[in-house]
């Protein structure tokens, strides 16, 4: 006869769940409210959203607090670990969930916000990301991945148009590949350590010396094919575009930071261990990775006719910039990660709003898609501040100081000129300046060309009051960076180094 | 107040920049004079409030911005960087109040003001993040100026422009990490100050990487053969001011930097690369003065004697000795000066007749009398004639280089003088003989607007060629001190020998060391 298992309530730490609960909770009180009543206003669900989102970031401070004072946090058998790159990568994903929701609130009507479902399983999507980094177990990572991964694709697809649901279909397809991918991983991992917690692994292959290198690195193919489809690395990376494309504009701006980061956290507790023991195959992949990928999709990214293919392209190539920093592994490189990040959400998200606001119903006439550089042109005669303001998260995705991007830039390039990576710190300033052309391309359209007959009508057709003050913060996140970058810096550093990375 | 000045010449512009855009657009025009008028009297005082007898920093600021990296907020001014402060607001002044540009003349103003932010920035920074930051961000409003109210191949060139600057720069700006780098490594501390970088004493391996590194960035600017090719397309498709802006101030980065960075940072790789650079330096001087005979278009014949006279810039300083890099830095605000004024010249006449192809001109001295004169002196000016400001600079570079080889400083003086052909032929095609043109028989002579823009600058090519003395004795003190670093630093023998002593002699070095 079994012994009945007696676990004490206060061992399970439930705390630690109290971040992802809140946005779960959010997400039923939302179904209910539209069991209970249905046909309300959208603006309801945005304000809903907005608390529990709040009262999530609420939980994460407090979490900051608990860490400085007693690091890191176990709980529930020790599945979560909320170490400082938990809540720091939480942090990040809740301030930018944050930015991202009233951008709901547009002028014109869009299908997908007619629904409450949609913030549902926006606030579902949250909790699945904050799952995944708050763990080193391999299968609740598998778990929060799937959950958010699923969450989105519907949320492309709620966008209505025969493109989205192209997009949604695809980024399904890819995504249930890279899971299959992310799952044989983990099973090779298990299989030769036993263990599914990413720590004990490493412990594990540490005192066996790597004499299942073979396995390990089998395993570790599997699992930079999984957080490729994720991260978008060249060759994975094929699905960004059109999904992008597919997805409103607001949404893409969303897709190109929340996920990512996710992503990258994960990738930063599988991946650094090994390149930390010398796993010489495993650096040389990560290293050409990431080169390619930012010097590929920058390329492509020069040719592109539609502005908003042409950020996704560019998104492509700031995250490998950023792998870069877990090719890199050194505590500061690792800084420079959640720096580039923050401030990457903050210029990201004020472009990809500019689209947002600039979007019109149907397609433009004799135009193929919603956001041609052509559509842009002139724009500093018909909508000064307009223009100004795309000019501005231009110029910052571009680094020009001293605006946002810049300071990560120069961080990041900084980290691996001190780790002795010169030929990667050289690439990444050289990748910078082909980015500089395509950045500058919009730039032209709109300060330098006369504006298209027939288009002004166009122009902040989409704005409302909430969108705008988006695309304010954004700026001013943007412009003044540069005061933001030493406390920034300070709490992050503190936040990694305890973490142990 | 005064103890702030560097901030308040910084921030006035950019700041009256943004109050600008409330001002109507008939007004415009007075507010810019206006401003740009202010921002000239504090340079004044500036100079006035500096002391010509100390050779180091003087108006220093510090406030840390990101001290967690080393990042500091740090300005000051010596001899070097205050003349080329004053040049800046001067021009600024100086291009706005002749500007004759009609098109949305708002955005200009406004563009001109915030340029004026990042010029004066660029020579105030002693941080070499916020050098970096005013060095990059100045590409913006000349982008803006040269796309928006350029020639027809306008955008071409202002992106040609800001890429080739943009790329020399992201090379500079991983020298400049690690430059810091090595500060962090030998003192435990992260600082992007210039000051303490002069104090690190790097292997000669490094500091040659490290040139290089740098190098690449300044010589984009300069612009340097074979780097130089960006500049002909930028002047020939700038508006007037565009170029005035451009050739006066904007070069001037290049060669300041060289001065500000490479030079003590780095004393063994300079000797080390001194005759390779003056070497490109003496091809820059020969091909651009041959390509600028070549030319069919006025503003191109002045735009590549501007690059030829940036090749005499560059040996000077290269000549590491207190004569040559005095020299140089005069011939900076020199070449700021003449060069600047052609440009506003070509300008005048551009505006009149809407080309800028010489044959379409001849005898113009004959129709406008008044404008052929200035036309004349400047030109005079630009091919070194004595007392004039450019003489005082020219002859000092070259004094500099003898020192350091006879050969080539003889090839350098004669290609220098065969220079003046092309100046001299152009003048000749464009100002004598007959009327041949029905168009230009009704040229008007200059107008007040003009006068008021190009008599100061003639005024100053002038008295500083007469009487160099006042701006001249500043710069030698902070070059001095700038040679006496680089001696004390230099590690190799030949940099030992190359670069002299000054310590225990304040005076003027003898002459007769040289024969």
């Amino acid at each position: 006869m079994l012994e009945p298992i007696n676990v004490s309530l206060a061992s399970l730490n439930l705390a630690t769940l109290a971040p992802m609960l809140i946005a779960i909770v959010g997400a039923l009180a939302i179904l209910v409210i539209d069991m209970v009543k249905g046909g309300l206003h959208k603006s309801l669900y945005v304000m809903i959203s907005l608390l529990f989102l709040l009262l999530d970031l609420g939980a994460l401070v407090d979490f900051a607090g608990v860490f400085l004072k007693n690091g890191t946090v176990l709980g529930f058998f020790d599945v979560m670990l909320m170490d400082g790159i938990a809540i720091l990568s939480q942090i990040i994903i809740v301030v930018g969930s944050m930015l991202f929701i009233p951008l709901a609130l547009t002028s014109k009507r869009f299908h997908e916000y007619n629904y409450p479902e949609y913030f549902a399983l926006f606030l579902f999507m949250i909790a699945g990301f904050q799952f995944m980094v708050a763990t080193d177990n391999l299968i609740l990572i598998f778990v929060g991945l799937e959950t958010a991964s699923l969450a989105l694709y519907t949320l492309i697809a709620l966008h209505n148009r025969s493109k989205s649901f192209e997009a949604a279909v695809k980024y399904f397809t890819m995504g249930a590949l890279a899971a299959g991918f992310y799952a044989f991983g983990s099973m090779i991992l298990y299989a030769i350590s036993g263990s599914v917690e990413i720590n004990q692994i490493a412990t594990v292959l540490a005192e066996d010396h790597y004499s299942n290198i073979g396995y390990v690195l089998v395993s570790m193919a599997f699992m930079i094919a999984a957080f490729g489809f994720k991260l978008s690395m060249v060759p994975f990376h094929t699905w960004t575009p059109d999904v992008y494309e597919g997805s409103s504009a607001a949404l893409a701006g969303y897709m190109s930071i929340v996920p990512k980061i996710a992503a990258f956290v994960v990738a930063m507790r599988l991946f650094e261990f090994l390149v930390h023991s010398g796993v010489v195959w495993l650096q040389v992949i990560l290293y050409i990775g990431v080169v390619v990928t930012m010097t590929a999709s920058n390329i492509w990214a020069l040719v592109q006719t539609d502005v908003k293919r042409m950020l996704a392209y560019s998104s492509i190539s700031h995250a490998g910039f950023v792998m870069a920093a877990i090719l890199i592994g050194t505590t500061q490189a690792n800084t420079g990660l959640f720096l580039y990040w923050a401030l990457f959400s903050f210029t990201n998200l004020g472009a990809f709003t500019m689209l947002w606001v600039n979007r019109q119903k149907n397609l433009l006439p004799g135009q193929s898609s919603d956001h041609p550089y052509e559509k842009f042109s002139g724009m500093i005669k018909t909508m000064p501040m307009g223009a100004v303001m795309m000019a501005l998260f231009m110029l910052s995705l571009a680094g020009i100081p001293p605006f946002g991007l810049f300071w990560g830039k120069m961080y990041m390039i900084g980290s691996a000129v001190s780790a002795g990576y010169t030929v990667l710190a050289l690439i990444m300033a050289l990748n910078s300046a082909i980015a500089g052309y395509y950045y500058l391309k919009l730039i032209v359209f709109m300060f330098m060309k006369e504006p298209m007959v027939g288009y002004e009508k166009f122009y902040f057709m989409n704005a409302s009051l909430s969108l705008k003050t988006i695309i304010g913060i954004a700026a001013v996140g943007t412009i003044f960076a540069v005061f933001a970058v030493n406390p920034l810096l300070e709490v992050i550093t503190l936040f990694v180094y305890n973490s142990g990375y | 107040m005064i103890d702030h000045i560097l901030t308040l010449l910084i921030f006035f512009p950019a700041l009256a920049a943004m109050l600008g855009f409330v001002v109507t657009k008939d007004s415009m025009r007075a507010y810019g004079i206006a401003v740009a008028f202010i921002e000239f009297v504090l340079s004044l005082w500036l100079w006035y409030a500096y002391d010509p007898m100390i050779s180091g920093m003087q108006f220093m600021e510090s406030m840390p911005l990101i001290p967690a990296f080393g990042i500091n907020y740090l300005l000051g001014v010596d001899g070097i960087s205050l003349f080329i402060i004053i040049l800046s607001t001067f021009f600024t002044l100086i291009g706005i109040a002749s500007l004759t540009e009609t098109r949305r003349l708002k955005d200009l103003i406004i563009t001109l003001l915030f340029l004026e932010m990042t010029m004066v920035g660029v020579f105030a920074a002693l941080d070499a993040i916020v050098f970096y930051v005013f060095w990059e961000l100045s590409l913006v409003p000349m982008l803006y100026i040269i796309g928006a109210w350029g020639g027809p191949l306008r955008i071409y060139a202002s992106i040609k422009f800001f890429l080739y600057t943009f790329t020399g720069s992201l090379v500079m700006l991983v020298g400049m990490l690690f430059m810091a780098y090595f500060y962090y490594q030998a003192t435990g501390q992260w600082s992007f100050s210039i000051l303490e970088w002069y104090r690190l004493i790097l292997p000669e391996n490094f500091q040659l990487w490290l040139f290089a590194a740098f190098f690449l960035g300044f010589a984009i600017k300069v612009p340097m053969f074979p780097f130089h090719t960006w500049l002909p397309y930028a002047h020939g498709q700038a508006p007037t001011i565009g170029s005035v802006i451009l050739a006066a101030i904007l070069l001037k980065m290049g060669t300041y930097a060289f001065v500000r960075f490479s030079l003590p940072l780095f004393p063994d790789a300079s000797v080390f690369f001194m005759f390779p650079i003056a070497i490109i330096a003496i091809i820059m001087i020969i091909y651009t003065a041959m390509v600028a005979y070549a030319q069919e278009d006025i503003k191109q014949v002045v735009a590549y004697s501007s690059v030829s006279h940036m090749g005499v810039i560059i040996l000077g300083t290269f000549a590491l000795n207190v004569e040559g890099v005095s020299g140089s830095v005069f011939l900076m605000l020199a070449h700021g000066v003449v060069s600047g004024a052609l440009f506003l010249l070509v300008g005048v006449i551009y505006d009149r007749r809407h080309t800028k192809m010489m044959s379409e001109f001849g005898g113009l001295a004959s129709v406008m009398p008044r404008y052929a004169t200035i036309f004349g002196i400047m030109m005079m000016a630009s091919v070194g004639l004595p007392l004039t400001i450019n003489f005082v600079g020219e002859f000092l570079c070259l004094l500099g280089f003898y020192k350091q080889s006879h050969m080539l400083t003889l090839t350098a003086g004669v290609a220098i003088i065969v220079g003046a052909i092309y100046m001299l032929s152009a003048y000749k095609k464009m100002f004598f003989g007959a009327v041949t043109n029905e168009k230009n028989k009704n040229l008007k002579d200059l107008n007040r607007t003009e006068y008021l823009g190009l008599i100061p600058l003639v005024i100053v090519a002038i008295w500083l060629g007469v009487y160099p003395k006042p701006v001249l004795e500043p710069i030698n003190n902070s070059v001095e001190s700038v040679i006496q670093l680089m001696h004390d630093k230099a590690q190799s023998p030949e940099a030992k020998a190359r670069i002299p002593d000054l310590s225990g002699k304040n005076e003027i070095i003898p002459m007769q060391e040289a024969h």
